[in-house]
């Protein structure tokens, strides 16, 4: 055990992390350079495209040094704040953090964030400025920002290149002199943290545990401490570039259980690993039951295609623990799933897994936060649609959650963030300068604020220079009011809104007009409105089409008017009726577009 | 020119077998500026035809051509020619319309062609006009359909006016150095074209066509109605039914292609879906509609059932239904283009 390291590297985005997980993989001989794919540790399509890890691994390397030799876990962690809880196990799985920072970027909020979590958590911190090789790099600055923020010596800070294999050698070292070796014993109970699964589809669910305390043998009888359920260990064994299997494995050590489990929910990141016969005591601390936070519809393009919608939801869901969903019907876009999401990209990324796994077109609508309502009676109901807000009669309050936001940019741009901070109905909390250059601000917010086009505002405002992340805090009374949208005076369930009162009218407004840019002019006059239970706040109205005929349609005319006719039919096709008027799938998200 | 004209008659050599028949019911001289062919080169076209082709007395041989383009030496010469029917494009008699839409004639000459051509012995004798024209009111516009009545001009196409992207005019609507054509007076001109059109034993046989009985255009109905055609020169559309074809459009292209005897144009299968789409569209712009035992007979059980279908889920006013063929009525008539579209079948 003392020959053991289970580390993992704190970075954010782009700071360059797969690129140096793939240089330690290729040192230390786990990975030839043949196989050596770029971002190894990334192994689904979306995640390399975006450049960024949607699914933490773990991986173990062997490296021989001082005659020894010495087994090294790397724990990757995904790099989105949705994903923050899965980084919170996977950093509690670890004795050392490798704290990389972009040398032409310097520290990011949400670096700093997973560093907090990390020194809670008693990690040793290695602090390792990356890409010294670029242009632009600004080394010394940037292990000042460190200095500062942690408190180091200067001289502690290594130097790599993950690109050129600069210092990783160096860095290879650090980590056995540095990160202490995990302290367990192999005798005592079985104790494992779950601090990541994965679905293989021909050996279900694969949970990735660290050994805390004892010893997981194959065969054993295991119990999971917070759900309570029982299975046998058919298979045991260590990470490497593909699983392979050990009789057993021990304390301080990282590996993974089989137990022929076939659907991801019944594996709990953060649930501790025990033996049914000879229990632990204790769980391990820090389990939580992540709750979606984000919801929205989803609805096929084609009614018809209801059932196939749901048997991808099924299928995306066994290796999508955090993905949950109920079916939904709505007036305008007909059966469907009320889908619930960590966050706004998690939501982006189960429909683009819909799209491109599945070949599935789906309407979503307008994403919403979950609420508490209270009603007059004292219970409390979730909600998670607009549609399930009470009666006025029958509701006493609402709360709404709120997020403790952290965002660090240059001090240039800090009055427009204040401003669009103060927008969002933020309350500012502290501001701290980390250096000169940059500052910390730390504002308290409706999550529902962020939901819709806050970051993206903020990259604009702050020519991306601004970082940002979040977490929850609590959950806050709000004056919420349920906003309608009205075409030709038929509700459309799909575009109502939970909004707080002071932001009706503005919101209600510009919606009008936007669905008046993407709604196409019809043989008849729409009007477009926006009420509050019956006061209408807001109206437009898209004049009616006075005519749709084009002048010639001779020989040479025929194929292209053809043409451009069956398009328009096939663009038809996708619209969804609600009462005459044909509305394009655009129109359900138009409240995410409002600013352009 | 003279290769242009040489080109020709190399594809109408070429190409005098596409037709399946010698027998034409129609010649169309169009697209472009066919007034620009002199005496010579129409008449070598037409030696050339007549080497392959025959056609009896009735034939109609139409020739585009805009009212600058008549004087008495070229009606003078067109008389040896067999051409017997003209399509003008007069567009408006007033000054203010034709300047808005960048033509280069002018109002005087508009109302001269008409009399010469008739005084030569021209007798059939078409005029376009535009509708829709910011600068034309339907009083302006009821006085153009007065001269036209006035010279017994027995066929009239009437097409609203469409701003086409990269054009002349689009650029000055951009700039708002012109006013756009509005859909309301458009829709309220389509109108009073019917009915007045209507008042005078017009019919209205397309949507943008109107004759007096006995005056159709022969050849452009054989359009609408999945007869074969051959077009030639460069950029010319030919059909046979199974596949429709356009020539190279870029004449130098189209003139060497022909230098080697090798035709160079894109044809398109006109699968039953396809040919279903047209019908749909094509009937849809014609007095005779769309007529379900057609369907039946050219495409199914299938298409008939997807068609009944379809078309009992829109609004009826839109329609006549006659003795199974189902019209544009006049309200119809304005979206004529939404509701093929609706019609048709896409996969």
């Amino acid at each position: 055990m003392e020959n053991i390291r289970n580390f993992c590297i704190i970075a954010h985005i782009d700071h360059g992390k797969s690129t140096l997980a793939d240089r330690l993989l290729e040192i230390t001989k786990t990975v030839s350079d043949r196989d050596l794919q770029a971002q190894t540790l990334d192994d689904m399509d979306l995640e390399r495209e975006r450049g960024i890890t949607i699914k933490s691994h773990a991986i173990q390397m062997d490296y021989v040094s001082r005659g020894t030799k010495w087994v090294f876990n790397l724990i990757d962690t995904p790099g989105h704040v949705d994903f923050s809880y899965e980084v919170s196990r996977s950093i509690a799985a670890c004795e050392g953090a490798l704290l990389l920072v972009d040398a032409t970027q310097g520290i990011q909020a949400q670096t700093i964030s997973n560093l907090y979590l990390a020194i809670d958590n008693d990690l040793e911190i290695i602090p390792v400025v990356n890409k010294i090789d670029m242009d632009g790099a600004m080394v010394e600055e940037v292990k000042d920002q460190i200095v500062e923020l942690i408190g180091c010596k200067h001289e502690d800070i290594l130097e790599a290149s993950g690109k050129t294999g600069k210092g990783v050698q160096e860095l290879l070292e650090a980590i056995i002199d540095r990160v202490p070796a995990p302290k367990g014993d192999p005798n005592a109970p079985l104790q494992a943290l779950i601090f990541d699964s994965v679905f293989n589809s021909f050996r279900g669910v694969i949970a990735y545990v660290k050994i805390i305390n004892g010893t997981l043998k194959k065969s054993d009888k295991i119990k999971f401490v917070n759900t309570g359920k029982e299975y046998a260990a058919d298979e045991v064994g260590i990470l490497r570039m593909k699983p392979e299997q050990r009789d057993a494995i021990s304390a301080g050590n990282v590996g993974y259980i089989i137990t022929g489990i076939k659907v991801s929910k019944e594996i709990k990141v953060g649930d501790t690993v025990t033996l049914t016969n000879n229990p632990c005591a204790t769980a391990i601390q820090g389990f939580e039951d992540v709750k979606p936070m984000v919801f929205a519809g989803i609805y096929p393009v084609d009614t018809e295609d209801y059932e196939d919608l749901r048997d991808s939801l099924e299928k995306l869901q066994l290796n999508d623990a955090s993905l949950v969903w109920e079916p939904e019907t709505s007036l305008a876009l007909g059966f469907g799933f009320r889908c619930g999401f960590l966050g706004l990209l998690h939501l982006e990324i189960v429909q683009e897994r819909l799209d491109r796994e599945f070949d599935m077109s789906v309407i979503t609508t307008v994403p919403n936060v979950s609420y508490y309502a209270y009603l007059k009676d004292k219970t409390k109901i979730v909600i998670n649609n607009p549609s399930e807000l009470p009666e006025p009669n029958y509701l006493d309050y609402v709360e709404e959650p709120f997020i403790k936001a952290q965002i660090i940019s240059k001090p240039d741009y800090i009055g427009s963030i204040m401003k669009l901070c103060m927008d969002k109905r933020g309350i500012l909390k502290n501001q701290v300068y980390l250096t000169p250059t940059k500052i910390e601000l730390t504002f308290e917010m409706p999550l529902a604020e962020i939901v819709f086009d806050f970051y993206d505002i903020l990259k604009s405002i702050s020519k991306g220079y601004a970082s940002f992340d979040y977490h929850m805090i609590d959950f806050r009374e709000s004056d919420l009011i349920k906003l309608d949208i009205k075409l030709n005076n038929e509700n459309v369930d799909a575009l109502s809104a939970l909004i707080h009162r002071s932001k009706a009218y503005d919101f209600g407004r510009r919606l009008c007009e936007k669905l008046k840019e993407l709604i196409p002019r019809q043989q008849f006059m729409i009007a477009i409105q926006a009420a509050i239970g019956q006061k209408v706040i807001a109206r437009e109205t898209i004049s009616a089409m006075r005519k749709d005929v084009t002048a010639k349609c001779y020989g040479g005319d025929i194929s292209r008017k053809r043409k451009l006719l069956e398009k328009q039919k096939k663009g038809k096709k996708k619209m969804r009726q609600i009462g005459k008027v044909e509305v394009p799938q655009q129109a359900f998200l138009a409240v995410l577009k409002l600013n352009d | 020119m003279d290769d242009l004209v040489q080109a020709i008659c190399t594809e109408i050599k070429l190409r005098r077998n596409y037709l399946n028949t010698s027998q034409l019911t129609s010649i169309y001289f169009g697209g472009g500026t066919p007034s620009l062919l002199s005496e010579n080169a129409l008449m070598r076209i037409f030696d050339e035809i007549s080497k392959h082709f025959s056609w009896g007395n009735d034939i109609e041989i139409t020739l585009e051509a805009n009212p600058d383009d008549i004087n008495q030496q070229y009606i003078r010469w067109l008389k040896k020619t067999p051409v017997n029917r003209f399509s003008l494009g007069i567009q408006s008699f007033f000054e203010e319309d034709l300047q808005y839409m960048h033509r280069a004639h002018d109002a005087k000459q508009a109302l001269q062609c008409l009399p010469m051509l008739q005084d030569a012995g021209f007798e059939k004798l078409s005029a376009d006009l535009i509708y829709g024209t910011p600068t034309l009111s339907t009083i302006h516009l009821k006085k153009n359909l007065d001269v036209l009545l006035r010279h017994q001009v027995a066929h009239i196409s009437a097409y609203a006016l469409t701003v086409e992207p990269r054009t002349p005019l689009q650029k000055q609507i951009d700039r708002k150095e012109k006013v756009a054509p509005s859909d309301q007076l458009v829709e309220e001109q389509f109108k009073f074209l019917m009915d007045f059109l209507g008042g005078q034993n017009y019919i209205h046989y397309e949507i943008s066509n109107f004759a007096t009985e006995g005056n159709m255009a022969v050849h452009n109905s054989n359009y609408w109605k999945n007869v074969p055609y051959l077009g030639v020169g460069p950029a010319a559309h030919s059909f046979d039914v199974q596949t429709r074809s356009w020539n190279v459009a870029n004449n130098l292209q189209y003139i060497q292609s022909m230098e080697q005897g090798v035709l160079v144009n894109e044809i398109e299968q006109i699968d039953t879906l396809t040919a279903y789409n047209e019908y749909i569209m094509t009937g849809l712009r014609t007095m005779w509609g769309v007529e379900e035992a057609t369907i039946l007979a050219r495409f199914g059980e299938t298409f008939l059932s997807f068609f009944i279908g379809q078309i009992s889920q829109m609004n009826q006013q839109f329609f006549k239904k006659e003795r199974g063929h189902w019209k544009l009525s006049q309200e119809g008539k304005l979206f004529c283009d939404a509701i093929s579209a609706d019609l048709f079948w896409t996969e």
